[in-house]
């Protein structure tokens, strides 16, 4: 156990590793070879060439692209101080460096953006996860009936919904025609939970919503899979009531590739759901990426794709962790 | 190559020619033959398949068709704009005999011919897309799945490591960088080499592991035994003995993989990193109809309903593939 989680955590640094270089490699070598000038970005327009060699200085950009790198990686770990010849900054762990934009500290950047997306993910991947393993189940178990068929049609749409249609369309209705909802007024949970409920239900079921659809589809072919499995028809033959048997034989295996989709999909969506922030406009790490990316702020896009991977592969260790626990079967070595 | 399983393929609706199959003789059939029947009982999954044939023909014969019902897609005409508010004067977004989809708000352009051309840009990317998937994923899955090893080992890496990289911020971000003219490629030429590319790029570990899966669980049948134990070698049973088998669930794949690339390239162009401006796609003309949709819904709903029932086609099809081609089945 102990073994496997190091490996595990080596596997992690790794992937974090091969994806800092790629990244860094190609917003800041990218741009060298095509002779756009980082220092240029960071200065703005209006800004004369001493000025310029003071920036170069001060953040690095006269250094190889190498060199670069590994004051960036130190920087995360052990804080970074920026010399620009008229006195010494220093930017403490983990640090990112300063946006070019804003010149405010990445780090902090983006822990002031986590709460948003923390909530909107979580929320939403509460909801789908037990609407669409529900669904899959009742489908699965009502094979070939009404419900079954109603539930299907109702999943397929759902997986063919782009989220910034159906994004529009829900405030559409809910917000603009009928006024039920308020989604433009987030608020933070711990100032005015009413508020922040109110502006996140929305894009929580619009959210969810598609993702449900997935699991529902998913959870059906498997527990279809697992129900003419040798097993179950034990189980039954040794006369347990057709409840026990679906929740405590055939729901367990059906959860295993749930449990592998759902640590993708909700790492995935804590680095930022770019598209259901920027559809409801809301103040998330998908969005500050997007503006970042559009303004070329290399340091604010470098941090959110690290922190975008970690939460992918850390959530990716947490699920093969869940396995032992779902399924007594498996031994992590 | 037991079964003819490209006869069962989207542009191929007519029936298989079975000329050298005497009629009304006990026959036994090829998979390919049950699974073609299947599917023509499969009536969802046929109607997907016509839609799917028909967006084709839209996206190849898209000039003919604005000239004969649309206008030239970039084409302004302020004059049926109301000025005041932006949007398109008439009902229902400007929705007339003449401009069968509306108008689009602020500019009046025709909203049918650049849907119409937009089917180009979205199935050019997702196809391309796909097969550059299809391509790299059969490959590499079958490489891992038959060699093991190291090379399986390096293989599942990098598979991890695609399914962990943030897919798109990163390409928005490549996208920011490349430049406006590359290899004599200008504009929006640029832009949809970089989505085929880092669509299909990041798309083959999908297909990759599914091959990756089958290949190991095919290698120690007993047929490649045997087929080795005639002294065939590792490139002959690869080519020969194991990518037949393999045919179906890529085809499936690949049936699968389109509609999410569609899905994906919408995205892109929704946030600003599809084809350039004034080429049109659909995701560009939702994220036009963003600040207006509260005026001017049909803008937002014709884009949206457009991309849906393209992607619910394509998935309606690729499940009855799958379930025609599923050896389970009856």
């Amino acid at each position: 156990m102990l073994v496997y989680l190091i490996r595990r955590l080596f596997n992690v640094a790794a992937t974090l590793l091969v994806v800092s270089v790629v990244t860094f490699g190609i917003f800041f070598a990218v741009p060298k070879l095509t002779g756009s000038d980082p220092a240029l970005m960071y200065a703005g327009r209006e800004t004369n060439e001493t000025a310029l060699a003071g920036i170069r200085v001060k953040m690095g950009f006269d250094k190889p692209i190498s060199e670069q790198y590994l004051l960036f990686v130190k920087g995360i770990f052990a804080g970074r101080d920026y010399d620009g010849g008229t006195g010494v900054t220093h930017c403490a762990a983990p640090c990112f460096g300063y946006s070019f934009k804003t010149e405010a500290p990445v780090w902090q950047t983006m822990m002031d953006r986590i709460p948003v997306t923390l909530s909107l993910a979580l929320g939403a991947a509460v909801i789908w996860v037990l609407a669409g393993v529900a669904t899959g189940v009742v489908s699965a178990l009502k094979r070939r009936t009404a419900i079954d068929r109603t539930v299907m049609v109702g999943a397929l749409a759902g997986v063919s919904l782009p989220i910034f249609f159906t994004g529009m369309v829900a405030p559409a209705i809910f917000v603009y025609s009928l006024g039920w909802l308020d989604v433009s007024n987030y608020k933070p949970l711990t100032e005015d939970p009413l508020a922040w409920l109110n502006s996140l239900i929305l894009p929580w079921v619009t959210l969810a919503f598609l993702f449900a659809a997935t699991y529902a589809r998913i959870t059906r072919a498997t527990m279809l899979e697992v129900l003419g499995e040798d097993y179950i028809r034990t189980a039954r033959a040794k006369g347990l009531k057709e409840g026990v048997v679906i929740r405590k034989h055939a729901l367990r295996s059906t959860l295993t590739p749930i449990v592998t989709m759902f640590g993708l999909d909700l790492g995935g969506l804590l680095g930022g759901a770019v598209l259901t922030e920027t559809t409801f406009n809301f103040q998330g790490l998908g969005t500050a990426a997007v503006a970042a990316i559009s303004q070329g702020d290399l340091p604010v896009i470098m941090g959110v794709t690290l922190l975008a991977a970690l939460f992918v592969v850390l959530a990716n260790l947490i699920v093969d962790l869940l396995y032992a626990v779902i399924d007594p079967r498996v031994r992590l070595t | 190559m037991t079964a003819p399983l490209h006869d069962t393929s989207a542009e191929t609706p007519a029936p298989v020619s079975v000329a050298d199959v005497p009629a009304k003789a006990i026959e036994g059939r090829s998979p390919g033959r049950i699974a073609w029947m299947r599917l023509r009982r499969d009536k969802v999954a046929l109607t997907g398949g016509v839609v799917v044939i028909l967006l084709i023909l839209v996206a190849i014969f898209a000039p003919l068709i604005v000239k004969l019902l649309g206008h030239d897609p970039n084409e302004f005409h302020e004059d049926l704009i109301d000025p005041d508010l932006g949007t398109p004067l008439g009902s229902l977004g400007g929705i007339s005999s003449d401009y069968l989809l509306g108008v689009e708000p602020t500019n009046g352009r025709d909203v049918f011919s650049r849907i119409v051309y937009g089917a180009r840009i979205s199935l050019i990317v997702a196809f391309l897309a796909a097969f550059v998937s299809v391509v790299l994923g059969s490959f590499l899955g079958a490489l891992a799945g038959f060699i093991g090893g190291w090379v399986d080992g390096v293989i599942s890496r990098l598979m991890d490591l695609l399914l962990a990289f943030p897919q798109l911020l990163f390409t928005i971000a490549l996208v920011s960088v490349v430049p406006n003219s590359v290899w004599g490629f200008e504009g929006s030429g640029v832009r949809m080499g970089v989505l085929i590319l880092v669509i299909g790029f990041f798309g083959w570990p999908y297909i990759g592991r599914i091959v990756r899966g089958q290949t190991i669980s095919l290698r120690e049948r007993e047929y490649v035994e045997a087929a080795r134990s005639l002294g065939a070698g590792r490139g002959y049973i690869l080519v020969k003995e194991l990518m037949p088998n393999l045919v179906a669930p890529i085809l499936v794949y690949t049936t699968l993989i389109i509609p999410t690339n569609i899905l994906t390239e919408a995205a892109l162009s929704f946030l600003g990193a599809g084809v350039k401006p004034p080429t049109s796609s659909w995701g560009k003309m939702l994220s036009d109809a963003v600040p207006i949709y509260q005026d001017d819904p049909m803008y937002m709903v014709v884009p949206g309903m457009t991309i849906f029932i393209t992607v619910l086609a394509f998935n309606l099809f690729g499940d009855g593939l799958r379930d025609a081609l599923d050896p389970k089945g009856s």
